[in-house]
């Protein structure tokens, strides 16, 4: 061996002062085997369920190149999905911009399955491995098994078998039909995905046994409030109404209705049946990733708290080296990096910055309150534990809800958080509130509202179709606070909409207040 | 847990998705080619690259807000704001942070950026071009053998042993030449220990005995496997048609073609050579240059060295014929030329070099392509007919009759690339390129 060289261990063998302790060390350096997972998985797991109380679904761990990194990203982060130009595209710019060295990758992708898979790289170091399982294989997935959204919504034991079938239906429209027919209902159904979601749980059939309690519990309210005097009070004969010809047309066709992937399934009179299959299974991709727009700032939160804590932990432990625990705070750092809104890196709120900082706060709170704390948290200040409060957090709130309960003014302060209002109208933005004792609620509350689909997406829905004239689909676009749709863009998509429906397609803007039009695009289908 | 390696899966896996974006974008995508073509120099157009297409081809739209309407922005960071502050609007709308609608402040929507790998490059490039004239194929001995199943032989080497072949012709043996199975052989031993057992009632012991003697030698005289049973699979070597091209290049580098105009020549040459290897296996190249004498030389002699003399233009086709003669008979070679000079010939050459042309090379050769390269705005106005060289006029006269040829005028590397394709546009589209 010529001098100069040094292999990776050799500082900790000679004068670790405790090297009985490399003993406990998971690994040294930064190479890493299979075997090396498996520990770290396994000491992650002690801490994480054992110590922090979480659940999760088993876990799968998957070692992949950067370039099916890449292509994981590019098909919205699913592994085994259907074929389509649109992913070739986000695969080049992705691409670009890696080779180029202006954007890295990802270090993990996670899926919302049973069992749980977690994509590493192999690229990654021992330590950074670590990171990512207990981030993703321990954080993200206590989060998707036990979040209310994600069980109401999602079905995670499933999605990998709709996947698989949905890409082989893809595969098999293509041979059938030809590329470009599949690929152009493709095209349409993703440009109406963000509008293919129920928002609103589906009514369930009750079943007969809470049907039978509810019935009991009107009587018992009946007999409560009997009153016979009520009786001699003379009132309106009831007339029954029939209902109108509009009424009947909305019911049959379920309208209003806010889903128009699902409406298109269901009701679009020209599609063949093999285009139905394809709008479904859009429709439910849309559907398995919506409650992922909605908690991402909490589910990241969760993860990065959970791998925050896990490796703190393994660290006091002995089990990581102090240079992996410097390491993996530097990447911890950068992740949850939160630049101020005049730095020109700002884009946004980074949910790793926010939920990581919610999460932490919440821990304060319930170990060390302060005076202000206990007059805002009464519930959870100084409840010396904040696990159960954490995972009772992370089971039954989304984002917005989360941030409405527990966004704490020591936090508002902290990241010096000041609301705008941006008035079109007007010349000047003005500052509406900002860190101080009379704009806590409403800077919590404006932020809240950042996080909820219903105010940042557009409210767009099928409200009536000429059944008896020309068969032409009427939508409304209910306008909130004036903000009208990027009109160029909206008529690209119902260009779209009119080839699935095969009819004139018409999009109102209304505003709701006062029923006024404020636009209308009128489409055509396009003539083959 | 389990942990599972999916490197080994083949690569590739957005291949599909990657074609199909090519596919949907071509026009856009060859128009981009096209125009970084022009600028990149031919060491590039090898190379792939980068090339930036309009983004409204390929946009995927969707619903989203527009401007204008109340907005509400929580941002991080506030330092001097009060509650009530009034902030100017900074130019170009938006808002100070309206980091989520960003995108209409630059130009990061207006185009898309990518990277083309060599081949899809080329393709895309060559893609509307062909090459004139039909490929002759022919058989090349053993140049490049395919080799081919063809049925077994009792002789080879272990790796080719099949199994299932050398195993039935064991079976077969076996049962014809009533080999005792080793289950009847069991049989015997199992009786005899039975009535042993019993004492031997019947006094059949010492018949069963050498029943069971004889099974064991004739198990033993006829083996298992033997080795006429065994079988390899053959293979047999075919040669595989090849279709081969030889490229010749002719270089006038007489005094008068400066450096520049070498270098057009060269750009030209090099496109040629991609456009044939696309297209052929296998690619010869020969350079030819003269002054008043020609040579046959190598590819750096041929671009770098400097002689002096006259120019006799024939004197290269002179020495193409030879070549063509000694080495590449038409029959078996598809023979393409490229010929790059600034014009000049000797006064009397003329009449020889069309004659040559015309009875030697023409015949044999699929296509002729003759670039005049010239300085940048050397010859007067655009479009308008300069004074022709005796070589220019030489050649029209050919081209006129029909022959496989044609020609163009370079000045400038900018050019290369579209004369290049009309040179090998294809046929029928514009007849009149070369007419």
């Amino acid at each position: 061996m010529s001098a100069g060289t040094l292999s990776p261990r050799s500082p900790e063998s000679e004068n670790s002062p405790r090297s009985q302790a490399s003993d406990l060390l998971l690994y040294q350096g930064s190479e890493w085997d299979f075997e090396t997972l498996r520990r770290i998985h396994d000491a992650c797991e002690e801490i994480a369920l054992g110590e922090m109380g979480l659940s999760v679904y088993p876990n799968r761990i998957e070692v992949i190149s950067s370039e099916q990194m890449l292509d994981a990203y590019a098909s919205t982060g699913l592994p085994l999905f259907y074929k389509h130009w649109s992913f070739g595209k986000h695969f080049a710019q992705h691409e670009a911009l890696y080779r180029k060295g202006l954007r890295g990758l990802a270090y993990e992708i996670v899926i919302n399955s049973d069992p749980c898979v977690s994509y590493v790289m192999e690229e990654n170091t021992a330590t950074l491995q670590a990171l990512v399982i207990a981030h993703a294989a321990f954080g993200h997935n206590h989060f998707f098994k036990n979040n209310r959204i994600f069980k109401d919504w999602t079905d995670a034991k499933g999605i990998l078998d709709y996947l698989e079938f949905a890409k082989n239906f893809v595969a098999r429209a293509e041979e059938r039909f030809g590329e470009v027919a599949v690929e152009r209902t493709l095209d349409a159904a993703h440009a109406l995905m963000s509008q293919g979601v129920h928002r609103q749980r589906q009514r369930r059939v009750p079943d007969l046994r809470t049907e039978e309690l509810r019935e009991r519990e009107r009587r018992e309210y009946d007999a409560e409030r009997f009153n016979d005097l009520w009786r001699t009070v003379p009132g309106k004969t009831q007339a029954h109404v029939p209902p109108s010809e509009l009424e009947r047309r909305r019911s049959l066709l379920q309208l209003p209705q806010e889903n128009l992937l699902y409406f298109l399934e269901k009701s679009a009179p020209r599609l063949a049946p093999w285009q139905r299959e394809i709008v479904r299974i859009v429709r439910n991709v849309a559907q398995y990733f919506h409650p992922q727009r909605q908690t991402k700032m909490m589910n990241e939160g969760c993860a990065t708290y959970t791998h925050y804590r896990v490796l703190n932990r393994l660290h006091e432990q002995g089990r990581i080296s102090d240079g992996a625990m410097l390491e993996v705070l530097h990447n911890h750092s950068s992740v949850i990096m939160q630049p101020e809104f005049d730095d020109p890196r700002y884009s946004g709120i980074n949910p790793y910055a926010l939920g990581f900082a919610m999460m932490q706060d919440i821990e304060r709170i319930c170990e060390h309150p302060t005076e202000e704390d206990q007059e805002w948290f009464p519930d959870i200040a100084g409840c010396g534990d904040a696990m159960p409060v954490l995972r009772e957090a992370w089971a039954e709130y989304r984002d917005e809800s989360f941030i409405l309960q527990f966004l704490s003014p020591h936090l508002i302060r902290k990241l010096r958080l000041f609301h705008l209002s941006d008035d079109s109208g007007k010349p000047a933005l003005r500052v509406d509130a900002v860190h101080d004792e009379r704009g806590y609620r409403r800077v919590r509350q404006a932020l809240a509202r950042q996080y909820d689909p219903a105010w940042t997406e557009p409210d767009i829905q099928v409200v009536d179709v000429d059944l008896s004239g020309d068969r032409r689909l009427i939508l409304e676009h209910r306008v909130l606070h004036g903000r009208t749709l990027e009109e160029k863009e909206a008529r690209l998509v119902l260009r779209h909409l009119a080839y699935l429906w095969s009819y004139d397609v018409l999009l109102k803007e209304v505003d709701p207040n006062t029923g006024a039009v404020l636009r209308e695009h009128a489409v055509a289908p396009p003539r083959d | 847990m389990e942990i599972l390696d999916r490197r080994l899966n083949p690569k590739g896996k957005s291949l599909p998705n990657r074609q199909r974006f090519l596919r949907r974008a071509k026009a856009l995508i060859q128009d981009a080619v096209r125009d970084s073509s022009a600028q990149r120099d031919i060491r590039g157009a090898d190379g792939g690259g980068e090339v930036s297409i309009p983004m409204h081809g390929v946009r995927e739209p969707s619903f989203s807000l527009g401007q204008g309407g109340m907005r509400e922005h929580v941002l991080p960071g506030n330092k001097e704001y009060r509650e009530g502050d009034e902030i100017q609007r900074p130019p170009g709308g938006g808002g100070g942070g309206s980091g989520n609608e960003g995108s209409d402040d630059g130009g990061g929507e207006d185009s898309f950026r990518f990277v083309l790998s060599r081949e899809e490059f080329l393709e895309l490039f060559l893609d509307d071009l062909e090459l004139p004239d039909l490929a002759k194929r022919r058989l090349a001995q053993l140049v490049d053998p395919a080799f081919r199943r063809a049925g077994y032989t009792s002789s080879g080497s272990p790796a080719n042993l099949s199994l299932s072949r050398t195993l039935r012709n064991s079976l077969s043996r076996r049962i014809a030449l009533k080999r005792p199975k080793p289950e009847s052989i069991a049989q015997f031993e199992a009786e005899i220990a039975r009535l042993e057992a019993l004492g031997d009632p019947e006094g059949d012991i010492p018949e069963l005995r050498a029943q069971l003697d004889r099974a064991l030698r004739r198990s033993q005289r006829i083996p298992y496997i033997d080795p006429i049973d065994v079988r390899y699979r053959r293979f047999e070597p075919v040669p595989r048609p090849v279709a081969q091209a030889v490229m010749f290049c002719l270089m006038d580098v007489s005094g008068s073609m400066t450096e520049d105009m070498k270098d057009l020549a060269k750009r030209f040459y090099m496109l040629l050579y991609l456009f044939l290897q696309r297209r052929y296996k296998q690619v010869e190249v020969v350079f030819i240059r003269h002054t008043h004498e020609a040579k046959e030389v190598d590819e750096q002699t041929f671009f770098h060295s400097r002689e002096t003399g006259g120019t006799l233009v024939s004197t290269a086709l002179e020495e193409m014929r030879k070549v063509i003669e000694a080495r590449f008979p038409p029959a078996e070679w598809n023979i393409y030329a490229a010929q790059a000079s600034d014009g000049d010939n000797a006064a009397g050459d003329s009449t020889r070099t069309a004659r040559l042309l015309l009875e030697h090379i023409l015949p044999a050769v699929q296509y002729y392509a003759y670039i005049e390269v010239g300085r940048d705005g050397e010859h007067g106005m655009p479009g308008f007919p300069r004074g022709a060289t005796d070589l220019w006029r030489t050649y029209e006269q050919l081209v006129a009759s029909g022959a496989p040829m044609a020609m163009k005028r370079v000045r400038n590397r900018r050019e290369i690339f579209p004369v290049f394709r009309e040179l090998f546009r294809k046929r029928g589209l514009t007849e009149e390129a070369t007419a």
